[in-house]
Order: C-alpha cells, then sequence, then structure tokens
C-alpha cells in the first residue's frame, strides 16, 4: 500500500525525524491560508500524487510570496501530472503539499528496504541525493552504503552514526543525522513497511538535517494490525477496477493489451500471459482468481474485463486441483449468460474431471471456443481477437 | 529415494481443526502412504479430539512426544502462521512446510532469524507443499496428476506446477519428488537449495525448474548450476509480458528498482546451460529433449 508524502512525513515526524513544517490542501484558498499560517518568505508548492518523478513533470514549485503561492497552487491544482511513473495518461493532482522554503546545503539520500537474500531489512545511504539512486547504482555503486539490520537489536548508535559519517553529513551534525537514520528505521519496523525512502534528505545552511520528501509503501499482508494506516488509503490514486475486483477476492492488474485473461494461480497467470504474447497477441489483464474461481467471481472477472473497450477476446484458464473442472465449467456458463459476452471468449480447461467440464461447456449453449493446451489456447484467441 | 519427505516420513498437521487444514488433511491420507504417514494434528487448545483418525495435541511438541512426528505442515491463518513456524522449529521438526498465504514479512523476518542455527529445514510459506509420487503428499496439490518416476520439479508457483507436473506425467516422465518453495519475498528453501538435494539425489536424472520475476534466487541459482550441476536443467520463467512497478499476484512477484526481471534471469540460466523455453506449453517436451541429450 502505498501513501502520499504528506502522510509519510506526518509518520515520521511522530517518531523524531526532522521534516519542514507543512500542511496538506485541497483548495488554492486552503493552500494560501497554509503558506500564511507557516509564515517565512520562501514556500514549496508541491502536487501529492503517488507516482514518484513529481519535479520533473512540474508538480513541485517554488514560491517567494503569497501572490505566487495562490497562483502555483491554482497552476498545478487539477493539472494531470505526467511523470515516468504515471503512464502516458498522467494523474489528475488533488491535494497540495505547502511546505516552508529549506535552505538546502547539501542533498543526500536514505533508503530502507526488505532484503531478500538477507531476509532482513537494508538500509542504504549515499552522497548523491536528489536523483534516481537506481543511476547511482549504475554508474556510482561505491557511493551506496549499506547495513544489514539485525532484527533483534535494531540499528545501533554506531552503525546509523558510521552511514551518517560516510554520505557527508558533517561531523558535528553526525549524532543527529545518526538518530534520524535510527527513527527512519524504528518507523519502517513498527509500521510493517516494505520501502522507505528520503530524497533527498538534506542538510541545511543553518545546520540541520532534514527528510525534505518522504515515499513510504507498506505490506498489503500486515495491514490488518494497522488500521491508522488503513485510514491514510487514497482510492483517488488506486484503479478503480483494481479495487473492485480486490473486494471480490480477485487479483487484477490491467494492462494495454487485447486479450483478457481469467486464470487461477499467479504464476500461471503470468505464464498464460507469456503465451498470449508468444502467439502474436498481447495481454489486457493479469487476472488470477485464485483456488476457488466460483460463478460470482468469475461473473464479476467478465464484468471487469468487458469494461474494457480495447477487449477482442477472453482467454480464460484454469488448472483444476482441488477445485474440479466441472464445477468450474458451471460457474463459467452461468457467469457468460449473466454477462453477456460481446468478444469470443476461449476456454481452456484442465485436471480434475476435465471432461465432465468441457461437456459442460460444450452442452451449455454458450459460444465458446474450446481449446486443450495452453499453447492452442494462445493460438486461438489470437486468432479470435484478429478476426473480431 | 525423493528428497525432503518419503512414506515414511510421520507428518503433524498444525492447524488442523481449522476448515482448511482439514480438509487438505482429508485428501492428503487418502493419498498412496498417507494413511500411515499423518500421525497428528496440533491445534492450541484442543487437544484430546480426533480429526480424520488423527489425533490432536495442544502443541507440536507434545505431538512430538507422542507419536515422534519428524515433518510438520502448517495451514494456521497468516496473523498466527509465523508463530506456528517457531514452535515447530523448536519441536526439532526435520523438514517444516508453511502452505499459509499472506504472513507479514516482518514476522518472516523474525522467523527465520530464529532458526539461525536450527537443523530444521523451512519450505514456503505461500507455497502448495511437497509431494514424492505415490509415497506422500502434503500438500494442496491434486495428487493423482502426478506419477512416481526421476524428474524432479522445484517452483514458486502452484498451478503452474501442476502445469509442469501434468505435461511430464502424459509424456510418461514421473517425477521424484515436486517442491513448491512459494511466492512470498522471504522464505525457506530457495531454488538453489533444491536444485542441490535434487544433484545428490541418485533417483532424480533431470529438474525442471519453474521461476518467477522479482529477486535473484533463478540468478543465484544458475550461477551454481554452471559451476557443479551434473544433471540436464530445464526451466522457464514466468512474467515476461510483467509491468515493473506492479505485484503480480505474489507478493515476490515484482519488477523493482530494474531488476527481477524475467529476460534477466532467463540470460542467467543459459549461460548456465539450463535449456530454458519461452513456450509454458514445452516445460515437458523440454525435459524429454533434454534427456535424450
Amino acid at each position: 500500500m502505498k501513501i502520499h508524502e504528506y502522510q509519510g512525513k506526518e509518520i515520521l515526524r511522530q517518531y523524531g525525524v526532522a521534516v519542514p513544517r507543512g500542511k496538506a490542501c485541497f483548495s488554492v484558498d486552503e493552500a494560501v491560508a497554509a503558506a500564511e499560517e507557516i509564515g517565512g518568505s520562501k514556500w514549496v508548492v508541491k502536487a501529492q500524487i503517488h507516482a514518484g518523478g513529481r519535479g520533473k513533470g512540474g508538480g513541485v514549485k517554488l514560491a517567494d510570496s503569497i501572490d505566487e503561492v495562490r497562483s502555483l497552487a491554482n497552476e498545478i491544482l487539477g493539472m494531470t501530472l505526467v511523470t515516468h511513473q504515471t503512464g502516458p495518461e498522467g494523474k489528475e493532482v488533488k491535494r497540495l503539499l505547502i511546505e516552508e522554503g529549506a535552505p538546502i546545503k547539501d542533498e543526500l539520500y536514505v533508503g530502507l528496504v526488505v532484503d531478500r537474500a538477507t531476509q532482513r531489512v537494508t538500509v542504504m545511504a549515499s552522497s548523491e541525493g536528489g536523483t534516481e539512486i537506481e543511476t547511482v547504482a549504475e554508474e556510482t555503486p561505491e557511493l551506496i552504503h549499506k547495513v544489514s539490520v539485525d532484527p533483534k537489536t535494531g540499528l545501533s548508535d554506531d552503525e546509523a552514526q558510521g552511514l551518517a559519517s560516510k554520505i557527508g553529513i558533517p561531523s558535528e551534525l553526525v549524532a543527529e543525522g545518526g538518530k534520524l537514520i535510527q527513527a527512519l528505521y524504528q518507523a519502517f519496523w513498527d509500521k510493517d513497511a516494505s520501502l522507505a525512502e528520503i530524497n533527498p534528505l538534506i542538510v541545511t545552511s543553518d545546520g540541520r538535517v532534514v527528510a525534505l520528501d518522504a515515499k513510504i509503501n507498506f505490506d498489503e499482508s500486515a495491514m490488518y494490525r494497522h488500521p491508522e494506516l488503513q485510514e491514510l488509503r487514497d482510492l483517488d490514486e488506486e484503479d478503480a477496477d483494481e479495487i473492485a475486483a480486490s473486494e471480490f477476492g480477485l487479483n487484477y492488474i490491467s494492462l494495454d493489451g487485447t486479450i483478457g485473461c481469467l486464470v487461477n494461480g499467479a504464476g500461471l497467470a503470468m505464464a498464460t500471459m507469456d503465451i498470449i504474447k508468444l502467439y502474436g497477441a498481447s495481454p489486457a489483464n493479469f487476472l488470477d482468481v485464485g483456488g476457488g474461481a466460483t460463478t460470482e467471481q468469475v461473473t464479476e472477472a467478465f464484468k471487469i474485463m468487458l469494461k474494457n473497450s480495447n477487449l477482442k477476446a477472453i482467454l480464460v484458464n484454469i488448472f483444476g486441483g482441488i477445485m474440479r473442472c466441472d464445477v468450474i465449467a458451471e460457474g463459467l456458463v452461468n457467469a457468460a449468460r449473466e454477462v453477456d459476452l460481446s468478444v469470443p471468449l476461449v476456454v481452456r480447461l484442465e485436471g480434475t474431471n476435465v471432461e465432465q467440464g468441457r461437456q459442460i461447456l460444450a452442452d451449455s449453449g454458450i459460444s465458446v471456443i474450446s481449446a486443450t493446451t495452453m499453447a492452442d489456447a494462445a493460438e486461438k484467441v489470437a486468432a479470435a481477437a484478429a478476426g473480431a | 529415494m525423493s528428497i525432503l519427505i518419503n512414506k515414511d516420513s510421520r507428518v503433524v498437521t498444525q492447524g488442523i481443526t481449522g476448515k482448511t487444514g482439514m480438509f487438505h488433511t482429508h485428501h492428503s491420507i487418502e493419498y498412496a502412504n498417507g494413511k500411515n504417514c499423518y500421525v497428528a494434528g496440533v491445534t492450541p487448545k484442543k487437544g484430546g479430539q480426533e480429526v480424520e483418525g488423527v489425533p490432536v495435541y495442544d502443541s507440536v511438541a507434545e505431538a512430538k512426544a507422542a507419536t515422534n512426528c519428524n515433518v510438520s505442515v502448517i495451514y494456521v491463518p497468516p496473523p498466527f502462521a509465523a508463530a506456528a513456524i517457531d514452535e515447530a522449529v523448536d519441536a526439532e521438526m526435520e523438514v517444516v512446510i508453511c502452505i499459509t498465504e499472506g504472513i507479514p514479512v516482518k514476522d518472516m523476518i523474525r522467523t527465520r532469524d530464529r532458526m539461525k542455527g536450527s537443523s530444521t529445514i523451512l519450505v514456503g510459506p505461500n507455497c502448495p507443499g511437497v509431494i514424492t509420487p505415490e509415497e506422500i503428499k502434503i500438500g494442496i496439490m491434486p495428487g493423482y496428476i502426478h506419477k512416481k518416476g526421476r524428474i524432479g520439479v522445484v517452483s514458486r508457483s502452484g498451478t503452474l506446477t501442476y502445469e509442469v507436473v501434468d505435461q511430464l506425467t502424459k509424456l510418461g516422465l514421473g517425477q521424484s519428488t515436486c517442491v513448491g518453495i512459494g511466492g512470498d519475498p522471504v522464505n525457506g528453501l530457495k531454488h538453489l537449495d533444491v536444485v542441490k538435494m535434487f544433484n545428490q539425489d541418485p533417483d532424480t536424472d533431470g529438474v525442471v525448474m519453474c521461476g518467477e520475476i522479482g529477486g535473484t534466487d533463478e540468478e543465484e541459482c544458475a550461477a551454481w548450476i554452471a559451476d557443479n550441476m551434473n544433471k540436464p536443467v530445464v526451466g522457464f520463467i514466468a512474467g515476461v509480458t510483467a509491468p515493473p512497478g506492479k505485484r503480480m499476484g505474489h507478493a515476490g512477484a515484482i519488477i523493482a528498482g530494474g531488476k527481477g526481471t524475467a529476460d534477466e534471469k532467463i540470460a542467467a540460466l543459459e549461460a548456465a546451460g539450463v535449456s530454458v523455453t519461452r513456450n509454458p506449453s514445452d516445460m515437458g517436451k523440454l525435459m524429454v529433449e533434454a534427456l535424450q541429450k
């Protein structure tokens, strides 16, 4: 789960991480009032969307007067921000963060991730803040310093200060920088985060260490024990179809192709997308119905896929294990009748009671192109889509 | 022979009184030597009863004392599943197979850290389980698609494993053991661990390995294969078409920071001499060809 920058900063503030004074705003008037309340002579107007690359896309701007805050808020609020993470269609800006301007002397980087190889949380820090960390990792990997944190003890004073020192925080601020990195780790651990990035972490010309940005993602599997984080979820930032699908226990991700896929199991669903591509077509979505595939789930899956105007055909690929193919076939028939399918449907069933399942489909009267192997299914669905 | 489990394994089901645990214990007991293999169940505070003809105990330690069980399978709900693994490790089970999907990553970090120095082998979590065909089935896979034989299968995914097993069986190639290692980022056995076991197993002649996007486990496995493997390995990597930054169902199946792409994994495996197909319909056929070389 992702949250906005201002929400991430509020969490960090609670853990004692220094962040600029600021306020989230939903209108131009609120933005002006926030700037007046914050005071000073420099402000930053920041678009709040979940995607990264906001600065480059024109969603982060500096203001030297209240009038400028007003005009920038007016400009950014409601704009469609296109970044490398939003896709070409961009994302409408509905929230702003108004912050005090900070006198930046140095831009650094701190990030935390779960490292699969060591099976621990790794803290990464670099002197090269303000740029993409992937670029730093590629071009100057020696400038990224890492600590693998012992989950029993947490990040020690020595480890944290060592990182602070290595990334160029001046010696008189190393203790403060170390504390900030420790607080960041504690927030990450307590809140079941999966990723946290402060880019940039800055040293100010008046001698402070401040988190100027905050990107935090959380482990979906742990959200049941964090009602306080669930409240931060912004449904405007999520794909409406993906939300609808999740309510029916479907794991759905929209893609830009023309073949709708309905598959049981994540690995088989990915493999199905791959084989569609191999046969010259391209998948419109990833959709894992899980082990069950009930009539209700399949109906809902069909409805969601059919909303897509690019859709030219649907491929159902089910390997019936514990769930029998005859039960799945009945569910498919009921669902197909309920939604009035407007595109060709190719069904590949395999596994338990597959013969009965195929018979049910054949006897149903609904128009189904039956396939045996995955390759057969992919070939047939590609041909059906080309003919449609 | 086989790896990890065989007809002499003595299995305890943790979470046996729950719907899922009961259902799959029932089907596992019905498979091959299951009736002799499944010796105990555990659900805290529910000891003393019988489920599926199996005595239920309050703890794994009690179950072990009473039945000498040495393998545990876990169907406990996600909030309690990591603690269930800890309990099985503390009771010195030889193998722990955790089926549960959706365990918080932090819980698994703690559990894996606790396991340092322990000789217990963990399979999963979020996996279909392990089967040694015609001997014993521990997990949620459909038993009947398997056939006893000499091909090892290791995979991160459930239904994709069934797909490859089905292809192998239909081509007349039976399996020595099939291992689902699961789709979570922090887990027990990796591809490499299982491939090493198959390499040492005198009754395994070749290995099918199904990987997917995310992490670098397949690359690490490839590096080892290049220098050490003395049996043919064929592979498939799911997710060539997966876009970066999107989690494809499995918590671990995500291309992040430009790493973990299917193309990188395929390149690493091919460089190690593994025959890789981009067509998931051809996994079985590829194994047949590899054995003939």
